[in-house]
């Protein structure tokens, strides 16, 4: 709500700066947006009247003209305005005036003919932002006046951001209440007593739709003059509002509208059939707008209709056919109230958002149509004239909002607010405010006005005292709060530890978008339907990931393109997947690609490979005391290489994979990079493991190597998995130290190596204890991987 | 006897002139070993006549005495010179960089999370996370926005349809915390948040961090502390902290909440819009209705909610003045966190 500060101190004026006003209504919660001057800054401009208008005789766009600057002061100016002629009066910027922009005016010779000031257009006073031609004042402005007085130009229009719950305050009629209320200050009423009708004319009105239209205010008023203009003080009133004067009628009913909040409507009588209809639109029915959109409506769509057709969208906009024209004669003035759930969303659906359904949304004072139509009708007779018929009201009192009485508990306030506001402020508070306040033995008993749609529970007057007395004058302690101890687990990973071991291994964290490009689930996860957004901001952000590796290659991309060829990152966040009904499942996911460390003095880097990869997942996952339980085994992913793809398990449940970039998808994502991926599952990785103590043994440990050759396709796992089960009790480690394929070796095959340690907690071991367990070590590798041993 | 002042000058020289401790050992062998030259005098003594021995002997060994503090001396010296050596052949160039595995960094919205979360934990808040898509009724009804409710659209929804979307808050996750009973509640919920807005100052995508504490006996006046010693915490900084009243559908009373300007102190600048002020909390007392949908009963307890853009603190935090850069995820940007 943009308003005047001049015309709200016209209804309440306590003595405050506009710095201070602002301040208060902001900590009241009517935050102040802007404050800003409702003109440029300048001097020296009077009103002026044209006196004559010549062509200057040596230039075809210019004037030269005689102006009245007053007393009794003639000057010769030159202008180039178009609409610069006898009789019109204008600002006339004299001698020595400043204009906006420090521009000083001073004599001057166009084209050989000496001008003596400057008429001016609306912008060039920073009126408005752009102007066309010079701007015309009303004919009784008085010539000679300082042109800031004569506008009230010294004044500030305030953009207030009002809350939702605040529809009372779009009007100046409920912000001056505020107002009053903050300084304890009177607040004068605007006149809207009766107008005396001087016709009898009445208008059929027939609400069908109760519910939606509880109360429909009308009045008939014949034999206006539309070519009237709107006087000057309204125009600006109007622009200091952000609203355009359009004709006398339109500016009234947002005159009115500003100035009490409710939102009116004026039909041409003459283009009404039978009877105002107020009902839900038929099926298929269009209506063509005031703003010229053909809407079709819909059955929940309230309209104003006649007994022919639709004529408005109640409550939003008028319709074209039924509008205000110059050539209008006779008006059908409506004042209503529309239920708010009826009009909210009404607008928004049609993609229209105006004053009046922003008003009615919110709630409009249900006892306000009455005043507001006297209002508006005595504004309008005294600007074009015409004849007042008697107010027509169609009014349901059962569907009408009925206030609520609530009760307000002293003890209640102390204990929402923890303080106690005296008793006297909290009725003078209510009072101001408008509530009809009763005493009872423990508290009041209060009425809200029918304004306040927000006021409906205890709490709700409890904001509102502590609104008024000020947040910042209640008092403020830290809660005393009993003592609990929330269980911990200790084998429960924080995320913050699983991302702290990637941090230390040289990833960095990156957060992505959760929804991404169909692409990147038609290349990871085709076997997934991804959840797609019905709105999504763009077509490359329109389905939730189903996998991180999509934000993870999309950031790969960005840095690759800009030179970065290092890449070590990570991401943890939902992965939202449909295989078994939606499951936003928590993962941890990272990517690599370039060198390993980054370039150095010490010699090159290479490059990375799977094994770079799969010891930072072992290392996250060790973090959990159990990397014993995990397993990783050749895997199958579609976005990866078949023989670079590791499934990851622990204790046989599959907790994610890890492998390169399948080369034909790094050829469609276009990357050049070789890119190494991996993600897990974060709930399984995140159970950690009680460390349980064994006991030292005092005894020396035993070390014999073993090297056996053995098929390629074997995996190492197996081999060593076949050793720990066939070594038995004693073995204390069992460490792989060599894998070797090549020359030496028959094709096909390959050398493993690994140490065997051993040691007994209660003896030193000797030969014939340990030849034993290295015999059937080797030949259970026989059995069952019909290995040699490697001389 | 002449003999033995020659000897001990011999001696002493060829001390002084061995170069190497191995020399060295060779001159202590020709002189005091068990064949050596001054040893043999002492061998000699008997040749003497018996009155003449104890001062011939007492002789002789001062000048064994002496080559053999002279043989230590020496070794000293040239074990010293050996080790300089040996120091200086093994110096290095201590400026060049470490070898060394770098690390990495966590992005800077983790960063602020971490830091509001340890402050709550320490504050006995337990951290509770939820669903990002959510149902209507979660996001809305039950926090007291009912469909036709204007504050909808502030919102901005993503939806599936009519009844699924990505949450626009972390308030569902304090609803679904409370459908399961056992007030009292200390709880923050952090997490990602969705908005259909993409501007200058709006990504579609945002973090959140709610917090909720109800008791039995809590008032406006505890939320007030709370917040702001949290506020001074995050900044370090003993801030000016101010609370305007606002209006969520879900609070009431709401608050707003503006801290002095980090940037500029409270004296004005761009990023305060001149006003000395920041917005960075929302807040209020629970609304009753919301305690009415989850079954908590209203007159037995009372609470507070508040919440916090976390891409704001980041921003006013760190003097990043740009929030796309935060999604963008350059590593030049990033790496200026770790």
């Amino acid at each position: 709500m943009r308003f005047s500060e001049k015309w709200l101190r016209e209804w309440v004026n306590p003595s405050i700066t506009t710095a201070e006003l602002v301040a208060q209504l902001t900590m009241a919660g009517l935050e102040v947006d802007s404050a800003e001057p409702v003109a440029g800054q300048f001097s020296g401009v009077v009103v002026a009247e044209i006196l004559s208008a010549e062509r200057h005789p040596d230039a075809e766009k210019l004037q030269v003209c005689t102006v009245n600057v007053g007393a009794g002061e003639t000057l010769s100016i030159v202008c180039g305005a178009a609409n610069a002629r006898a009789g019109i009066k204008i600002p006339c910027a004299k001698i020595g005036a400043v204009l906006p922009g420090n521009f000083v005016i001073k004599r001057a010779k166009l084209r050989g003919v000496e001008s003596f000031g400057m008429l001016c257009a609306a912008a060039e006073l920073g009126l408005a932002e752009a102007s066309d031609g010079l701007l015309e004042l009303p004919s009784d402005a008085p010539v000679g006046a300082d042109i800031r007085d004569y506008l009230q130009l010294d004044d500030v229009a305030l953009e207030v951001d009002l809350t939702p719950n605040r529809g009372d305050c779009l009007g100046i009629a409920g912000l001056a209440r505020e107002v009053g209320v903050l300084n304890r200050a009177e607040v004068t009423q605007v006149n809207c007593a009766e107008v005396k009708q001087t016709i009898t004319d009445v208008f059929p009105v027939d609400v069908v739709a109760k519910s939606h239209c509880p109360r429909y205010v009308g009045r008939v008023i014949r034999g206006v003059d539309l070519n009237k203009p709107t006087p000057g003080w309204m125009v600006e009133r109007l622009r200091r509002s952000g609203i355009r004067s359009i004709d006398a009628v339109v500016d009234v009913t947002n005159y009115v509208l500003l100035e009490l909040g409710q939102p009116m409507h004026a039909f041409d009588l003459n283009q009404l059939k039978g009877g105002i209809r107020v009902r839900l639109a038929h099926p298929g029915e269009k209506l063509k707008l005031l703003d010229g959109t053909e809407i079709t409506l819909t059955p929940d769509s309230l309209v104003i209709a006649d007994h022919a057709r639709p004529l408005a969208l109640a409550g939003v906009m008028g319709g074209e056919a039924s509008g205000v024209s110059s050539d209008t004669v006779d008006l059908f003035l409506e004042s209503a109230f529309f239920e708010p759930i009826s009009i909210a969303g009404k607008a928004r659906g049609f993609g229209l958002h105006t004053d009046s359904s922003h008003r009615f949304e919110r709630g409009v004072d249900f006892e306000l149509q009455r005043k507001a139509i006297e209002r508006a009708t005595a504004l309008l007779l005294g600007i074009v004239g015409g004849k007042a018929g008697p107010v027509i009201e169609v009014a349901s009192t059962e569907d009408l909002p009925h206030l609520p009485s609530i009760q307000l508990r002293r003890a209640r306030i102390k204990r929402v607010l923890g303080f106690d506001i005296p008793d006297a402020d909290v009725q003078e508070i209510l009072e101001r405010l408008g509530m009809d306040v009763v005493t009872t033995a423990d508290g009041w008993h209060i009425v809200p006005p029918s304004y306040r749609f927000d006021v409906r529970i205890e709490v709700d007057l409890i904001e509102e005292l502590g609104r008024i007395w000020g947040y910042n004058k209640l008092p403020t302690h830290l809660p005393q709060l009993e003592a609990f101890a929330p269980a911990r687990s200790e084998t429960t990973l924080a995320l913050a530890s699983l991302k702290q071991v990637l941090v230390d291994r040289d990833y960095q964290e990156v957060v992505t978008y959760s929804f991404v490009d169909k692409k990147f689930i038609e290349l990871l996860t085709p076997e997934q339907k991804s959840v797609s957004l019905a709105n999504p901001i763009s077509a490359d952000m329109s389905e939730m990931r189903t996998t991180l590796w999509a934000g993870l290659l999309k950031t790969a991309i960005h840095n690759l393109n800009r030179q970065q060829n290092r890449i070590r990152i990570f991401e943890s966040g939902l992965a939202f997947t449909t295989l078994n009904g939606l499951e936003q499942t928590p993962r941890i996911a990272g990517l690599i690609c370039g060198p390993l460390s980054e370039e150095s003095w010490f010699g090159k880097s290479q490059s990375v490979d799977f094994f770079d990869i799969k010891g930072d997942v072992e290392a996250l996952l060790a973090l959990s005391g159990g990397a014993a339980e995990y397993a990783f085994e050749p895997g199958s992913h579609v976005a990866l290489h078949p023989g670079q793809t590791a499934a990851i398990l622990r204790h046989g449940e599959q907790v994610g994979h890890v492998g390169a970039l399948h080369p034909v998808l790094q050829k469609s994502l276009d990357i050049q990079a070789k890119i190494y991926l991996f993600e897990l599952v974060l709930a399984p990785v995140s159970r950690g493991i009680l460390p349980r103590f064994k006991e030292l043994s005092k005894y020396p440990e035993v070390r014999r190597d073993l090297a056996v050759i053995v098929d390629e396709k074997i995996s190492a796992q197996a081999i060593l998995k076949n050793v720990r089960e066939s070594a038995g009790v004693l073995l204390t480690d069992l460490a792989l130290f060599d894998v070797y394929q090549g020359a030496n070796l028959e094709a096909g095959k390959k050398s493993i190596a690994f140490g065997v340690t051993l040691q007994d907690p209660s003896r030193t071991l000797q030969d014939e204890d340990v030849n034993p367990v290295i015999d059937r070590i080797v030949a259970s590798l026989r059995e069952n991987f019909k290995v040699t041993l490697r001389e | 006897m002449e003999n033995l002042q020659t000897l001990l000058q011999q001696a002493l020289s060829a001390v002084a002139q061995a170069e190497s401790v191995q020399a060295l050992d060779q001159v202590r062998v020709q002189y005091l070993g068990k064949k050596g030259e001054i040893t043999d005098q002492l061998k000699n003594l008997g040749k003497l006549a018996p009155e003449d021995r104890p001062a011939a002997g007492a002789e002789i060994n001062r000048a064994k005495d002496t080559v053999q503090l002279a043989l230590k001396e020496r070794q000293t010296l040239l074990e010293n010179a050996a080790l300089d050596q040996q120091l200086a052949r093994e110096g290095v160039d201590v400026t060049l960089p470490g070898r060394r595995r770098t690390v990495g960094g966590l992005h800077p919205v983790t960063r602020t999370l971490q830091r509001i979360e340890s402050f709550f934990a320490n504050m006995g808040f337990q951290v509770v996370e939820g669903p990002e898509i959510e149902d209507d009724y979660h996001n809305f009804e039950a926090l007291n926005i009912p469909s036709h409710h204007p504050a909808r659209a502030m919102h901005d929804t993503f939806y599936f349809d009519a009844s699924t979307l990505l949450r626009t808050h972390t308030s569902p996750v304090q609803v679904r915390v409370m459908e399961q009973g056992g007030a009292p509640y200390r709880i923050i919920c952090p997490g990602r948040v969705y908005r259909c807005d993409s501007d200058l100052t709006h990504t579609p995508m945002f973090h959140q961090v709610e917090g909720l504490l109800v008791d039995t006996n809590i008032s406006f006046a505890d939320l007030k502390g709370m917040l702001a010693i949290f506020l001074r915490d995050f900044f370090e900084k003993e801030l000016d902290v101010r609370f305007r009243p606002s209006y969520f559908p879900f609070t009431e009373p709401s608050a707003e909440v503006d801290i002095q300007c980090v940037m500029c102190n409270g004296k004005g600048c761009r990023v305060c819009k001149h006003t000395g002020w920041l917005e960075v909390l929302g807040c209020g007392m629970v609304h009753p209705k919301v305690f009415e949908h989850v079954g908590v009963d209203t007159e037995k307890f009372t609470g507070f909610a508040f919440g916090m853009g976390v891409e704001r603190l980041t921003m006013l935090r760190y003097g990043v003045n740009d929030l796309r850069l935060f999604f963008e995820n350059d590593l030049k940007f990033l790496r200026q966190f770790r």
